[in-house]
């Protein structure tokens, strides 16, 4: 039976207007984190009990991930160059690659799974056993205790993992340059740094403090939303970290695009005029 | 009974997604007593006790605490209130990653500037007020569900608070448990001289506990009166949800007069 309130046009109706209470409350937890940051300060041992278990233990995963990742960059950017007789310029292309887009994606990739599935269960599982509403029964507040440290150990532990991801990608390529086409260590860093620039880095690395904001920021509001027991975990688990990689993915065509048309020395320019 | 009222509700509303829950309740609850919200699964006593402690916000209606009208403090302006409040949760909600100690300790780090060995010596009173002394080393994933629930109220009373708030502080306990709890509300009432107020479907631990009584049924209170007039009476409504019928009387028959006047309504 068809009535109103079922109608596919209704249904979407609600969809659409869940879809903007959300971004709204989405909206004011962002602020919230600002304010109570603000009012309060930064809860620094919890914060850096977060940074161990969300930048530090992430180390072996996205070690894995961009040394392989270089490792295979190699491979096929030799093989398409071995075609117009170029192969000896894959340090040109394997590091302009990992600094400007791989290291800091799959990084992002990386650490939305690991750290956001994290994040969501637990915070899901706390706010479903009433823990979340006890912080707040005792006079604390849960986005300093909670989102804060997760947020900021997050934002500032994605750039960190960034560089040590694409230390490790370009360290892969070397191997792979060296061992299978025979390009020295000593061409395949200098191709690298003659074609590689600061503002490559730069444009790479900054995006990745808006990655690592996103990544926390979904994982804290999915886990804060989370209702009807166990299930309900599991699906706002599922649900924040879809959220948050499709956020890194989209985002990260808006943010290139954007730092291409101030680029990074321009912004490193402004920042030392500032800091001067 | 003297006037001074630790809660009051004035129509009290509350909706979630468009499903009423509460549906304009009034309650007055006296200073110093025992005030039981009774009432089955679904019936909105939780809701009333979160709006107590500004957990929920209400819809429409008034809430005062202590004469203080609080229906829109912000939740900076609840903070100051809700350290004289406690409040043992449904599942005790005692925090999974830390020791019992860390747990008592909570809300007394988070509002003194007490020395570790004072902090230490508030945890080992308020654990052995509750009967569980020297268990500060241990995890909650170590403890009993009687356990704890009485580590749930040691961290509610860590603060002395003026008002505890029970949510169905027997739910999942053995009789032997739930009795202990039921003891350990009117001691702690007596010993510190608390309002206690319990939302339960517990009537044993009702009659244990209670000074005063409502009924809560289907967001609307349909019962209410002193303990030992409402146990005896043969309203329709409280007789029906004491045999456990499902043939209620439709809650518009109910009275409405509150408690900490003259007389109760039955």
């Amino acid at each position: 039976m068809s009535t109103v309130a079922g109608s596919p046009l209704t249904r979407l109706g609600d969809r659409v207007l869940r879809g903007g209470d959300g971004l709204g409350e989405f909206g004011l937890l962002a602020w919230g984190t600002v304010s109570s940051l603000r009012a309060r300060g930064l809860p620094l041992r919890e914060t850096l009990f977060q940074f161990e278990a969300i930048a530090v233990r992430s180390t072996p995963i996205v070690a894995v991930t961009a040394l392989f990742t270089g490792m295979v960059l190699a491979l096929q950017t030799a093989f398409a160059l071995s075609r117009f007789g170029a192969k000896p310029y894959v340090g040109s292309i394997v590091g302009l690659a990992i600094v400007r887009e791989l290291g800091p994606v799959l990084a992002a990739l990386m650490v939305g799974g690991r750290v956001g599935a994290g994040i969501t269960s637990e915070l899901g599982s706390m706010q479903v056993t009433e823990q979340v509403d006890a912080i707040r029964a005792m006079g604390a507040d849960p986005v300093q205790k909670l989102v804060i440290p997760r947020v900021v150990a997050t934002t500032l532990g994605l750039p960190l993992l960034t560089l040590f991801a694409i230390a490790l990608g370009v360290f892969g390529g070397l191997v792979v340059a060296d061992l299978q086409y025979g390009i020295t260590p000593s061409f395949y860093l200098q191709t690298i740094t003659t074609t590689v620039t600061v503002g490559d880095f730069f444009a790479g690395v900054m995006k990745t403090f808006v990655f690592g904001w996103t990544i926390a920021m979904v994982g804290c509001f999915t886990g804060l939303r989370a209702e009807g027991g166990t299930a309900g975990v599991g699906e706002a688990t599922t649900r924040s970290v879809v959220t948050a990689s499709i956020a890194v993915l989209v985002s990260d065509f808006f943010l290139t695009k954007l730092l291409m048309l101030v680029p990074g020395e321009q912004i490193l320019a402004w920042l030392a005029r500032g800091l001067a | 009974m003297s006037g001074e009222l630790a809660v009051r509700f004035r129509g009290v509303e509350k909706a979630f997604r468009g499903e009423p829950v509460l549906r304009g309740v009034d309650l007055e609850i006296p200073v110093g007593c025992t005030f039981t919200i009774l009432g089955g699964s679904g019936s909105g006593k939780s809701v009333c006790l979160k709006h107590m402690i500004g957990l929920l916000q209400a819809d429409a209606g008034q809430i005062e605490i202590h004469g203080r009208d609080v229906t829109r403090l912000g939740e900076r302006g609840w903070v100051e209130e809700r350290k004289r409040f406690g409040m043992v949760f449904q599942g005790a909600a005692l925090f999974d990653s830390l020791s019992v100690l860390e747990n008592v300790a909570y809300p007394i780090r988070e509002h003194r500037g007490d020395s570790e060995e004072a902090v230490r010596a508030r945890v080992a009173r308020c654990l052995e007020a509750v009967g569980l002394p020297g268990i500060e080393a241990l995890f909650p994933a170590e403890l009993s569900g009687g356990m704890r629930k009485r580590v749930g109220v040691a961290r509610a009373i860590a603060l002395e608070p003026e008002v505890i708030l029970y949510d169905e502080p027997t739910t999942g306990l053995d009789p032997a448990n739930s009795r202990r709890i039921g003891r350990l509300i009117r001691q702690l009432q007596g010993d510190l001289g608390l309002t206690s107020i319990v939302v339960t479907h517990d009537m044993e631990l009702c009659h244990a506990v209670s000074d005063w009584i409502v009924l809560l049924r289907e967001g609307r209170i349909v019962a209410r009166g002193e303990a030992a007039v409402l146990r005896d009476s043969d309203h329709p409504e409280l007789r029906a949800f004491l045999e456990g019928s499902d043939d209620l009387p439709p809650p518009a028959l109910a009275g409405r007069q509150a408690p900490g006047r003259e007389e109760a309504d039955v």
